[in-house]
């Protein structure tokens, strides 16, 4: 059974790169978007650069995984693809995981374009192990986020006003832009429940532009947000199914 | 040849292949399915006939594990539908009301992400797609779009689809719904085709000449109950029919029905198309009052014939419903 899901899982995934994420809509608003935000603040303060660089990995993380969920998931809950995916030998979870894992793939080929090019160009130093680490686990905790916002609305632009709000928030509260020490106390409170914290203070030391976070929680935390996210988000797919 | 009612025989005699007990669901407090029981013979084609909302799309969501039942039990191939639904899956495949395959993909593409979901190995996977492309007259179609596909080619693909794993047991719901009359008639030689191949067929329609052609058995559901189950042939003897003939004449003069009515021996008349239903106390009367009439008005008979009870007649006495309420597609239409 397992296998069975295991298979599932790697072959929706898949299927879903080619049918939606690899498409011009997915990989503008997964690379271009965060590629802009950050030439915008580039212009700005060009000396500065380097220390948006874990901001602009962060943002890119979150943009792809998120680029086409509202897409892969409520397009063909209201298509019935969705349910064409339920008449197979799987559980309902292998096919939300695989729905999961398409952004992970797709988030983890962008991320890798942006992080390789700064990284290169810039010629920072990086601990690679770490840096592959919390990205790998960022985009799960932001693909299971963007599943779970999918899941709770019936259709494709509600699922893609949902997905804006946490989106933007992030960005401006998590040391995208400006470092979260610097935030007002009631609001850097607000912004350590965020993910995209964690992401951005992840990638900070991996580069080593921080010394003084804790690399380990960041790890641990976004473990756990990929779980709060997940379980839930199962669960509301089910009912869908009831 | 096997004679038919020998084959019939045989399903009887064979292993339950769905066997359903007490099924019912409700809807947000609506009752859809209302406690309905029955079982699927192996190598059947099984009819499941009721207008739309008499709940034949929410039993097969329940047996096919799309949807969770509110009470009752049901068993697929063997296994429970709330606990082994997932090995069931391997055996059966379905077809549901609409095609909904990915439009993005080629019909290649679709059968093949199919062949993968359902773990037919890799080797198997080109030839299982290219004998069921050719199967479907699809072979040259192969790496086309499937959106750019027609309404009858896209539910070719979706069948197609549901046999990539070569299940035991098929479900098609509403298979010919939108179809054109060439598209619906190959169709309708394909199901057969299958069936004799050893495939059980699930059939929900609300189409009664399909479920007449093409069914064994036949279980009529109206607002969620099994009202009749029986072959075809005993759903019609059920039709409690005063004699009738059908007759033809040549030509049909404008005033024939209510100059009929008016001959001794007729009770009542209906026209359908060039043909007229002629009812009355028996046979010999109503045989005698026809030739009477074509007589005194110098006309020719064409046909005539005793008209024997039709699954509309035994569906319209044993529901009580009009068969316009059968004939109202989804939303009304």
């Amino acid at each position: 059974m397992w296998k069975d899901n295991l298979r599932g899982i790697y072959y929706i995934a898949i299927k879903d790169m080619k049918t939606y994420y690899l498409k011009p809509p997915a990989v503008s608003w997964g690379i271009a978007f965060p590629l802009a935000w950050i030439f915008a603040f580039y212009l700005r303060n060009p000396q500065d650069f380097r220390e948006l660089v874990p901001g602009l990995i962060a943002m890119t993380v979150l943009f792809s995984t998120t680029a086409a969920e509202a897409v892969v998931i409520n397009f063909e809950l209201r298509l019935g693809s969705l349910e064409r995916l339920l008449l197979a030998p799987i559980s309902l979870s292998a096919v939300l995981l695989g729905k999961i894992l398409g952004g992970v793939i797709f988030g983890f080929m962008m991320t890798a374009i942006v992080t390789l090019g700064t990284v290169s160009v810039l010629g920072l130093q990086a601990n690679a192990p770490f840096l592959v680490l919390i990205i790998i686990l960022s985009l799960f905790a932001f693909s299971s986020l963007g599943a779970l916002l999918c899941v709770l609305v019936k259709e494709v632009f509600e699922a893609q006003t949902l997905l804006n709000l946490p989106r933007f928030v992030m960005i401006f509260l998590c040391g995208v832009v400006y470092p979260v020490s610097a935030l007002p106390p009631a609001v850097k409170h607000f912004a350590y429940v965020l993910p995209l914290t964690y992401t951005v203070d992840g990638v900070q030391q991996s580069l080593g532009s921080v010394q003084s976070g804790n690399i380990i929680l960041d790890i641990f935390v976004l473990i756990a947000f990929t779980l709060v996210f997940i379980f839930p988000a199962i669960k509301l797919l089910a009912k869908k199914f009831a | 040849m096997r004679p038919l009612e020998q084959t019939f025989e045989m399903k009887q005699d064979s292993a339950n292949v769905i066997s359903v007990s007490g099924l019912t669901k409700y809807y947000d407090g609506l009752l859809a399915v209302d406690g309905i029981d029955f079982e699927v013979k192996e190598g059947e084609v099984f009819g499941f006939l009721g207008p739309n909302g008499a709940g034949k799309t929410t039993t097969i969501r329940m047996l096919t594990g799309l949807s969770q039942p509110s009470a009752g039990t049901a068993q697929v191939l063997g296994h429970d539908i709330r606990t082994g639904i997932t090995l069931a899956k391997k055996e059966f495949g379905v077809v549901p009301e609409v095609s909904n395959l990915y439009d993005e993909l080629t019909a290649l593409e679709n059968l093949v992400f199919m062949a993968q979901l359902y773990g037919v190995p890799s080797d198997e996977r080109v030839k299982r797609t290219g004998e069921l492309l050719k199967t479907f007259g699809l072979f040259e179609k192969k790496g086309a779009r499937f959106s750019t596909l027609s309404r009858g080619m896209k539910r070719a693909v979706t069948i197609a689809a549901a046999l990539i794993h070569r299940p035991k047991l098929l479900f098609l719901d509403e298979p010919t719904v939108g179809l054109d009359v060439v598209n619906a008639r190959s169709l309708r030689s394909l199901i057969q085709k299958l069936n004799h191949q050893g495939v059980t067929i699930f059939l929900t329609t609300h189409y009664l000449e399909e479920a007449d052609l093409l069914c064994d058995r036949i279980a009529i559901l109206v607002r969620g109950q099994v009202v009749a189950l029986d072959t075809s042939d005993n759903l019609k003897q059920l039709v409690k029919s005063e004699p009738a003939c059908e007759v033809r004449f040549a030509p049909t003069p404008e005033e024939v029905i209510s100059d009929l009515e008016k001959q001794r021996g007729i009770h009542r008349v209906e026209s359908s198309g060039a043909n007229l239903h002629l009812y009355g106390e028996s046979m010999p009367s109503l045989t005698e009052a026809i030739f009477q009439y074509a007589s005194q008005k110098g006309l020719e008979i064409a046909s005539i014939s005793s008209a024997k009870p039709t699954l509309e007649d035994a569906f319209v006495q044993i529901t009580g419903m009009s068969l316009e309420a059968m004939l109202v597609e989804k939303g009304g239409r």
